[in-house]
């Protein structure tokens, strides 16, 4: 899957030809700079590595700063491989901007880092329904997980038994995200829809 | 929020005349029939101003036969043709819900140009 990187800008609505308000997500994305080829040879697999974001040259560290230098090109804040991408057709150094990839109206897949909510319950983390009402003599019951362990058998709690814990910020692909309106002067691209992350969040862009 | 307005820059309320809660204002909505398209009048009270940026919209109350009809419209809707500033309400807060438990005299508002 080709794609880009993007920074998360928030979500607003648009209307439609049939004026209907359609929810979208802006994401400003690209332009992406080729930092590295991954060739078949050299690394064993074939992949684009693409930089996001201008970064001033003290900021980059030195062993990364290296790799910068020997490709000749301009230090960037984040870099992100993508594979399946025709690499035969790509040279290190070339800019790859928004509306050389992308139509109005094709579908992607999102990948960001969801927003962490920290130490949650098994209702808000896995959907449980809670034990139960809150009369009948039972005081504490509303959110509990309920029985995890049985009785003589199995006796003890099963291996992946879902449980409180810390929820969030995990990496999230949400797929066939409908394009609703590309801005190639700005680089922005509006997404039909909620994606993962924070605004602000860096998130990669697959066609 | 700010990059957002920057980039869409598609504020509609512009073009229309300014107005705040408790104006009567006359709205001209485009109405699609079959293939057909034809402008709707509604007329009423502004009781609400609520939003901001693009998803910012404006309630529109009147009484018809009787029963109270309430519309949101969003500022941006490319469905409002054009707006008209009947009359300026002088009203003492920013929403006017207190109007819906209001009827006949009770619920009309005072003119600000009548001293």
């Amino acid at each position: 899957m080709p794609g880009l990187i993007g920074r998360k800008i928030g979500m607003t609505n648009l209307y439609n030809a049939s004026e209907t308000s359609i929810p979208v997500t802006a994401v400003e994305i690209g332009p992406c700079t080729i930092t590295d080829i991954k060739t078949k040879e050299r690394d064993g697999y074939t992949a684009l590595q693409l930089g996001f974001g201008s970064v001033k040259e003290k900021a980059v560290n030195k062993a990364q700063l290296v790799n910068f230098k020997k490709n000749n090109v301009q230090p960037v804040k984040y870099l992100k491989e993508f594979r399946n991408f025709d690499i035969t057709q790509y040279k290190v150094g070339q800019v790859i901007t928004v509306e050389t990839l992308f139509k109005e109206g094709e579908k992607v897949s999102v990948i960001g880092i969801s927003k962490g909510k920290g130490f949650q319950g098994v209702m808000k983390r896995h959907g449980f329904g809670g034990v139960g009402g809150r009369t009948h003599g039972q005081s504490d019951r509303e959110r509990a997980p309920g029985s995890v362990g049985a009785s003589s058998y199995p006796s003890r709690v099963l291996k992946g038994t879902r449980m409180a814990g810390r929820t969030g910020n995990d990496r999230v692909t949400v797929k066939s995200l409908e394009v609703i309106k590309i801005l190639p002067e700005k680089n922005i691209i509006f997404i039909k829809g909620a994606i993962p992350g924070a605004i602000n969040s860096i998130v990669e862009i697959n066609k | 929020m700010d990059r957002l307005t920057e980039i869409l820059n598609n504020q509609r309320s512009s073009e229309f005349p300014q107005f705040k809660s408790g104006d009567k204002i006359n709205v001209h909505v485009r109405v699609v029939e079959g293939n057909k398209e034809r402008i709707q009048q509604y007329q009423g009270d502004v009781i609400a101003i609520k939003g901001s940026g693009a998803g910012k919209s404006f309630t529109v109350r009147k009484v018809t036969n009787g029963v109270g009809v309430e519309r949101i419209f969003p500022f941006n809707s490319p469905k409002i043709a054009k707006i008209e500033l009947v009359r300026e309400g002088k009203v003492r807060r920013a929403k006017l819900y207190y109007l819906r438990n209001l009827s006949g005299k009770a619920a009309r508002i005072k003119d600000k140009n009548i001293h």
